[in-house]
């Protein structure tokens, strides 16, 4: 079991936690994924690494409630123990010197970015980020985005902090004052992903998107993550998350996530009803877990790792 | 060898074959609960009688592990149930598995004598009953394990491959532990194969006699990506490993149309039920594709494909077919699937395949362009290659298709393994005695070396790296058959 050691709410609905899972923490490279479940009804969903402490043995993911799981993970506090986290999934960045890039981030994708944004500052690259948020309250990390940018740009679409405006306008009003852009990473809702897509292939920007399709496994195993990767079926578990964006069929990826609409509905609904239910599944699901864990037994001593 | 059969050969052959109690089909339809009920001791008895006890059984022959059928139909004959089910885990450690999953007619039943006159003893029935019997009784015996050797072994995935080779590495007295990617362990046997044909509580039984022999499993750990086979080797100082991975890949047609909403893999649809319990959605959190009402497809004929119509039917579907290029004949299901299928309402499309899937103007599918075939010469595996009729596609309705046409070898371990010898095809190469492969310490088995197959052959290629392994870690000699790996073929 992956024990939670401590929690930050990062704006409404966006919560940090760091979790024990020494073996991810070892192997993780920027860009990479989990994949976690809560209890033994749960499903398995993908959640971006934000950092790990190798020496420390722990990692740590940021959470956007949107649906039941995320809403249900959300309550957790540390203390509480995740039943299944898999890791570290999916290819790594590519992480070289481009020259300046351009990070281009909405809501929760701000955290997801991070790690790889911090690799591409490291890799001699200036850093232009700029974060985008519906409303002051929805603003993630600032702190850490100025730290680790040259140029933080932060937004809100209804001008409640900072600047006014769509991380979109931003990107245009660079380019056409003039700014030599060599590499764009967008990640974020759909539609922001491309509409940064549309503004940088018509300048020949090379740019990179991280797709959010539906997973199950995130090991190649079922294909439910397939996207249109220029006109191919790529498996976003493991040829992905990221992509080039003037390939990605944008169409077929939104079509795809809508596949459970109803469901995903009616399990939030269910679940909004009675919170406290489903939280006591959860904590009992781990209890039996340690219960298992401690009754193994093992004959030559006791677990190496 | 004793004999406790009374009547005279004659008399034995008079008898006609017991047939297996099943659920009415237009209940099972509707439900996930077992198909098939089992023996009661008087029908295993009744049909044990049948056994003529052949000098030279070539049932025994014909069993990949070479259970010893003879001897344990007449353990049963003699009412020792329990002696019958040891007899038989003596070289096949997941009977009650191989009872109902194995494809007895072209194994054991297929080489039985009574077979040629008339209808073949019901061995795969008669294992069934005794391994059901051995676990109701709570009687398992554990077999002694051995004073500990000192020696590590890692074994990689928690199929019937990787659980018989620690199965019979635990008892050498070796440190084991099974590496498994998902978090529920026991491979195809809990995410392919449905609970109306096999009971996730016998595969979890199984699992827990292996923690009591002292087993150690470890799920959550994609082997490649959470850490390496080298790292298990040098880091954490395991003295050999097992990769028995599978072959999970699912393959798509590779036509238009195959990213609509309702196109499924195999795999994706039944890892969703079996794995994930989206049939007791909402129950269970993970949905599936809402069949009630909806004409649904399934594209392939072995027993993947009959997992998946049968699955469909009971989800509500209003009409469930199987779609094949080829035609009965050649159909590599269980014979038992078959007629299971026929009887629960299932439609068989023969003789046409699908080239185009269309959808609605919001991605949803809606038909599927077919092909009619005709069969032409054989092919390189001698069934007859299915030919396109000119002119012959027509559109079939369907809102959702299964498209469980085989599946090929996940990359992930040999991608970080370049020392490990593949074949065009990604699959490992192993000695087929030792398992032996190009990487000193590295042994593998099962689908991952021999593409899908089945369970009783996974099992068989699991003991006998487990015979390999300990040979290696007694004697410390490494030999293989298998030349080096060339590593610059490996992206
Ligand atoms: C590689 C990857 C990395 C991600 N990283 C993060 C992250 O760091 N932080 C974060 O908050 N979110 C991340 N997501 C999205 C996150 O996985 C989904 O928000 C989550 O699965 C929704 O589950 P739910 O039950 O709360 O909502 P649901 O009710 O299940 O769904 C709500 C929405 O989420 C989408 N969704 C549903 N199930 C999945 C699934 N299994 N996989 C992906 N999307 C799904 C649906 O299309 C739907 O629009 C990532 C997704 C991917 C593919
Ligand atoms: C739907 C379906 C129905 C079938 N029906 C029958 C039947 O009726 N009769 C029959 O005899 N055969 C049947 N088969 C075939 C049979 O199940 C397989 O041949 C058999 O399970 C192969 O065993 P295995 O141990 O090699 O691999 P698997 O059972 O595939 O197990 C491999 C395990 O390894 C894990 N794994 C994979 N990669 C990694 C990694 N990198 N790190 C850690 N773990 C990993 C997987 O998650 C899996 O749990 C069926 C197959 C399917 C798919
Ligand atoms: S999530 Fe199953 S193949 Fe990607």
């Amino acid at each position: 079991m992956f024990k939670i050691l401590s929690t930050r709410q990062l704006a409404t609905g966006i919560k940090q936690f760091v979790i024990e899972a020494p073996r991810i923490s070892h192997k993780y490279q920027p860009g990479q994924f989990v994949i976690l479940r809560l209890y033994d009804r749960g499903e398995r969903i993908p959640l971006t690494i934000k950092a790990v402490d190798p020496q420390a043995g722990t990692i740590t993911i940021c959470v956007q409630s949107v649906g039941k799981t995320t809403h249900l993970l959300n309550l957790l506090e540390p203390g509480d123990s995740l039943l299944d986290v898999v890791g570290p999934l999916g290819k790594p960045s590519e992480i070289k010197n481009f020259g300046t890039v351009a990070i281009i981030a909405g809501s929760v994708g701000t955290a997801m970015a991070i790690p790889t944004t911090k690799a591409l500052k490291q890799a001699g690259n200036h850093v232009i980020f700029i974060e985008g948020a519906r409303r002051q309250d929805l603003v993630v990390l600032e702190d850490e985005i100025r730290a680790i940018s040259d140029e933080p740009y932060i937004l809100t679409d209804d001008g409640s902090y900072l600047e006014k405006g769509l991380v979109t306008h931003k990107l245009l009003q660079l380019l056409d004052s003039g700014r030599k852009i060599d590499f764009v990473l967008a990640v974020g809702p759909i539609p922001m992903m491309r509409a940064v897509a549309d503004i940088t292939k018509t300048r020949g920007i090379r740019t990179v998107v991280s797709l959010n399709s539906i997973m199950v496994d995130g090991t190649g195993m079922c294909g439910g993550c397939r996207v249109l990767v220029g006109n191919h079926s790529q498996f976003a578990c493991v040829d992905g998350p990221e992509f080039e964006a003037d390939q990605v069929n944008f169409d077929v990826l939104v079509q795809r996530n809508s596949m459970y609409r109803d469901a995903e509905h009616k399990s939030l609904d269910d679940f909004l009803a009675n919170p406290e239910r489903e939280l006591a599944l959860v904590r009992e699901s781990c209890k039996l877990r340690e219960l298992e864990e401690h009754a193994a037994v093992v004959p030559g001593g006791p677990h190496a790792k | 060898m004793p004999n406790n059969n009374p009547l005279p050969n004659k008399e034995r052959m008079k008898i006609l074959r017991q047939h297996m109690p099943e659920r009415p089909a237009d209940v099972r339809n509707h439900d996930f609960l077992e198909v098939n009920l089992g023996f009661q001791s008087e029908l295993a008895k009744q049909e044990a009688l049948r056994c003529i006890a052949c000098a030279k059984p070539t049932c025994m022959h014909e069993c990949p592990v070479g259970v010893k059928v003879r001897e344990f139909i007449d353990l049963i004959l003699a009412g020792d149930y329990l002696g019958a089910a040891a007899k038989i885990r003596e070289d096949n450690v997941l009977p009650a598995v191989t009872g109902r999953v194995c494809p007895q007619e072209e194994q054991c039943e297929g080489g039985c004598v009574l077979g040629k006159k008339g209808d073949s003893l019901a061995i795969g029935h008669l294992e069934r009953f005794v391994a059901d019997y051995e676990q109701k009784s709570g009687k398992l015996g554990l077999p002694a394990i051995a004073p500990p050797t000192g020696k590590k072994v890692a074994i990689v995935g928690s199929g019937p491959a990787g659980l018989t080779c620690a199965g019979d590495l635990i008892q050498k007295g070796h440190r084991v532990r099974v590496f498994e990617a998902l978090h529920e362990l026991g491979g195809v046997l809990v995410y392919g194969i449905p609970e109306f044909r096999l009971p996730k509580d016998i595969v979890r039984q199984e699992i827990d006699n292996m923690r009591k022999m002292g087993v150690e499993f470890e799920t959550d750990v994609v082997v490649g990506k959470t850490v390496t086979i080298d790292e298990l080797m040098q880091e954490e100082g395991y003295d050999a490993v097992f990769v028995a991975t599978g072959a999970g890949l699912p393959q798509f047609l590779n036509v238009p149309g195959e990213h609509l909403n309702g196109v499924y893999s195999a795999n994706e649809f039944l890892t969703r039920n079996n794995l994930m319990r989206a049939y007791r959605f909402p129950e269970f959190d993970e949905p599936v594709y809402d069949c009630r009402d909806r004409n649904v497809i399934v594209v392939g004929s072995g027993n993947t494909a009959m997992d998946a119509v049968r699955t469909s039917k009971r989800l509500g579907a209003k009409s469930a077919t199987i779609v094949y290029r080829r035609t009965e004949a050649e159909m590599p299901a269980r014979l038992e699937e078959v007629k299971h299928a026929k009887e629960e309402g299932i439609v068989f499309t023969m003789l046409t395949a699908p080239v185009e899937f269309i959808g609605d103007e919001k991605g949803w599918l809606r038909q599927a362009r077919c092909q009619k075939m005709e069969l032409g010469e054989p092919d390189a595996s001698g069934r007859r290659r299915p030919v396109p009729i000119k002119g012959s596609e027509y559109l079939m309705d369907c809102d959702l298709a299964i498209i469980a046409v085989g599946t090929s070898a996940n990359p992930l371990i040999q991608s970080t393994t370049p020392d490990l010898a593949t074949n065009k095809w990604k699959y490992i190469q192993a000695d087929p005695n030792t398992q032996r492969t190009s990487k000193p310490g590295v042994f593998a088995g099962g689908d991952i070396v021999t593409g899908g197959a089945t369970v009783i052959l996974a099992m068989g290629a699991g003991r006998r790296a487990a015979a390999s392994v300990h040979q290696y870690l007694t004697t410390g000699v490494w030999e293989t058959s298998i030349p080096a790996a060339e590593t610059t073929t490996h992206s």
